[in-house]
């Protein structure tokens, strides 16, 4: 160990790697360029100087994806707790109700599972990240994680407990693996007691976890 | 509407870009739902011409995917499949 001139006599427990409060710093990216990054910034660049579209408008497209957020989903699940009419429209063709509300989903199709007394529904892309990102935002790690990714379609109900979400056998879990053009997300069940509340109010209530599944929308305080 | 069960089909897919997940394999579901017609991925993500196929949503069980080694044999999992990855049951 490089530390041999220290004086190890304190009760201080420091691990090779570890920050000070014990967990593993993420490695610098200092290795060179893939093959495939070069490509990337070749390609761009030769856009670029062929004016078919400007450093800034890809600053500005950036810019456009960071800024969605669980926000955007809240606002569409509080929308269906509210709006039956809309609700109705949501369930049968997620992504045009969604762009009612200014969400476009794009090329690929929204499709909305609704959790009820008896139902709970959850979220994965085994076969690479495909995620919401229009209502939703950037997937979180986790979710991109292999272990959530491999687990949860083989035990649901255990990867569930562990994010603190504990089912009885009497609601059956229906994991939805997100293979091909469509995409996902779950409407929560309305938290009890919200009786009146405006959309905004309730749209508060909701988190990103329980439009993935993981978790529920906030208890009404 | 009656249920329609389908068998996902056991071809190997070699690294292709194949969005049939191995462990759906020859595994038999019922169709939840018809998504429509989209461009074959296995062809567009090499930039070839794609010819659209119809993809439907199958719900397997949990017992049926896993066998005796399901956490809760009565939940399910739904995954997209294109036409062409399913056979009819033969039962």
């Amino acid at each position: 160990m490089p530390h041999d001139d220290h004086d190890h006599d304190h009760e201080h427990v420091h691990h090779e790697g570890m920050s000070p409060s014990g967990h593993p710093y993420r490695a610098d990216q200092d290795e060179p360029l893939t093959y495939w990054q070069t490509m990337e910034i070749a390609v761009r660049e030769l856009l670029e100087e062929k004016g078919i579209f400007s450093a800034a408008e890809i600053a500005t497209a950036i810019g456009r994806m960071d800024a969605r957020s669980p926000a955007d989903g809240a606002r569409v699940v509080a929308k269906a707790w509210t709006d039956p009419a809309f609700k109705a429209r949501l369930m049968a063709d997620g992504s045009a109700a969604a762009a009612e509300l200014g969400c476009a989903i794009d090329a690929l199709k929204l499709v909305v599972v609704e959790n009820t007394a008896d139902t709970h529904n959850v979220i994965v892309c085994t076969l690479c990240s495909c995620y919401p990102r229009n209502l939703l935002g950037l997937p979180p790690d986790w979710y991109k994680n292999r272990a959530y990714r491999s687990r949860v379609v083989k035990e649901p109900r255990s990867v569930l407990a562990e994010f603190g979400l504990a089912l009885p056998d009497s609601i059956r879990v229906r994991v939805h693996d997100s293979t091909a053009d469509m995409r996902y997300i779950v409407l929560p069940a309305r938290p009890a007691g919200t009786e009146g509340w405006s959309e905004e109010r309730l749209a508060a209530l909701v988190t990103r976890d329980s439009m993935i599944g993981v978790g529920l929308p906030h208890a009404a305080a | 509407m009656p249920e329609i069960t389908v068998r996902v089909k056991t071809w190997p897919s070699h690294g292709l870009h194949v969005r049939t997940p191995r462990y759906l394999r020859g595994k038999r579901g019922v169709i939840e739902r018809e998504l429509g017609r989209f461009p074959n991925p296995e062809q567009l993500a090499y930039g070839l011409p794609a010819p659209e196929r119809k993809l439907v949503r199958v719900r397997f069980t949990m017992a049926e995917v896993w066998g005796a080694g399901a956490e809760n044999p009565d939940d399910t999992l739904d995954a997209e499949i294109y036409e062409h990855w399913l056979e009819a049951d033969e039962g």
